[in-house]
């Protein structure tokens, strides 16, 4: 899922440098605006068909590809589970 | 005068606002527009020491300025853009035929380069970036307007066209993030000075949708938004009169706003809204201002 997220974020979230980040690389460091982080939400939203709950919607849950990976690894689940 | 009334019926019964049959848009009288006339010349004594530079824009700013602010994607049920006719005489001959028989005649109009300005410091940054660099120091200016959000509402204290007053700075990060602080402390005296109960707290502005949520939660986490509130309307929470925005880098980067060393300026606001202050002084000292208690009007009038 990791090379998909670095897809996801050069794509939506304007960080074509995502293909060599570290896995715990902080995205806004690297370059990701508010607005990126908001479409990369909604892309990987469409992608997965999860959606965010509001505890979820903030910058931390999507600072790092190892934390969007696990959030959406448990969104997944929680569906699956439902 | 029926205090069970709402306070917009009382103001209107008072001839302070006058109604035009729009909510949210109201006539000022004389004795409404003195409040806000004084209330500004305080916030002069308070703000003009630090000698700004004032600007005074129209209430109406470069079409190509607000696609570039980026206001569209977070506050797109707000704005207002203004449309004229464009077409030949034969297109007037049926936008006539629509009006006369009852037909929507607005789908004829085309944007014009106009749009109403959301906040009274919107025209300002791309205005400052085209002068180049920041001087060292940072910019600070002082700015007024009256500003437009499509929210029609029977609060009085949420018109549709109302007046913003604003300070900007503009700089390092460590001044503008003083700055507010300083203005923090600033209005809050300054709202004890006429008698108003103040608390100030944490905010969000209205993000539209979805996204508009994570928005909100990240400008509240980052502590980027207070606002000065003061009761005003009955059964309802108390109405923001002052905000106090930190937009990080977000202006500089989106306007190329450089300091004199050449990093991307950060940028502040302090905002007054203007008629919510003068609403919240009708509200806690009356409909009569010769009424008002003697401290309020020795600040006010001198």
């Amino acid at each position: 899922m990791k090379t998909q997220i670095r897809e996801m974020l050069a794509q939506y979230a304007s960080l074509p440098s995502a293909a060599g980040l570290d896995d715990d690389a902080d995205l806004y460091a690297a370059g990701m605006s508010s607005h990126g982080s908001v479409q990369l939400m909604l892309a990987l939203e469409d992608t997965f068909d999860v959606e965010f709950p509001d505890n979820l919607l903030n910058r931390k849950s999507f600072s790092t590809i190892a934390i969007i990976e696990q959030t959406v690894n448990q969104l997944v689940a929680g569906k699956e589970a439902a | 005068m029926d205090m069970q009334l709402p306070l917009l019926d009382r103001l209107f019964a008072a001839g302070l606002l006058i109604d035009t049959g729009v909510d949210g848009l109201y006539g000022r009288s004389g004795a409404f527009e003195d409040v806000i006339t004084r209330f500004e010349a305080v916030i002069d004594g308070l703000g003009g020491v630090d000698k700004p530079e004032t600007i005074r824009f129209p209430p109406g700013m470069n079409r190509a300025h607000f696609e570039g602010s980026g206001y569209m994607k977070s506050f797109p049920q707000l704005a207002g853009t203004i449309h004229s006719f464009c077409g030949c005489e034969l297109d007037h001959v049926s936008l006539l035929t629509c009006m006369e028989e009852g037909k929507d005649w607005t789908g004829q109009q085309q944007a014009t380069d106009i749009v109403l300005t959301p906040a009274a410091c919107y025209p300002l940054y791309p205005t400052i970036a085209k002068r180049g660099a920041l001087p060292a120091g940072g910019g600070l200016f002082d700015l007024q307007s009256y500003c437009f959000r499509h929210e029609p509402s029977k609060e009085p204290t949420r018109m549709q066209l109302f007046r913003m007053r604003e300070y900007v700075r503009m700089g390092k990060p460590t001044d503008v993030v003083a700055f507010r602080q300083d203005w923090m402390e600033r209005g809050t005296k300054l709202m004890e000075s006429v008698g108003l109960p103040v608390e100030i707290d944490v905010a969000n502005d209205p993000f539209f949708g979805r996204a508009g949520k994570m928005y909100k939660n990240n400008q509240r986490n980052q502590n980027l938004k207070f606002e000065l509130l003061i009761p005003v309307n009955a059964n309802a929470g108390p109405t923001a009169c002052m905000s106090f925005n930190y937009h990080q880098d977000h202006f500089g980067k989106t306007w190329g706003l450089t300091t004199d060393d050449g990093e991307t300026a950060h940028t502040a606001c302090v905002g007054f809204g203007l008629e919510r202050i003068a609403l919240a002084l009708f509200k806690h000292h009356g409909l009569d201002v010769n009424a008002w208690p003697s401290h309020v009007r020795k600040t006010l009038w001198g």
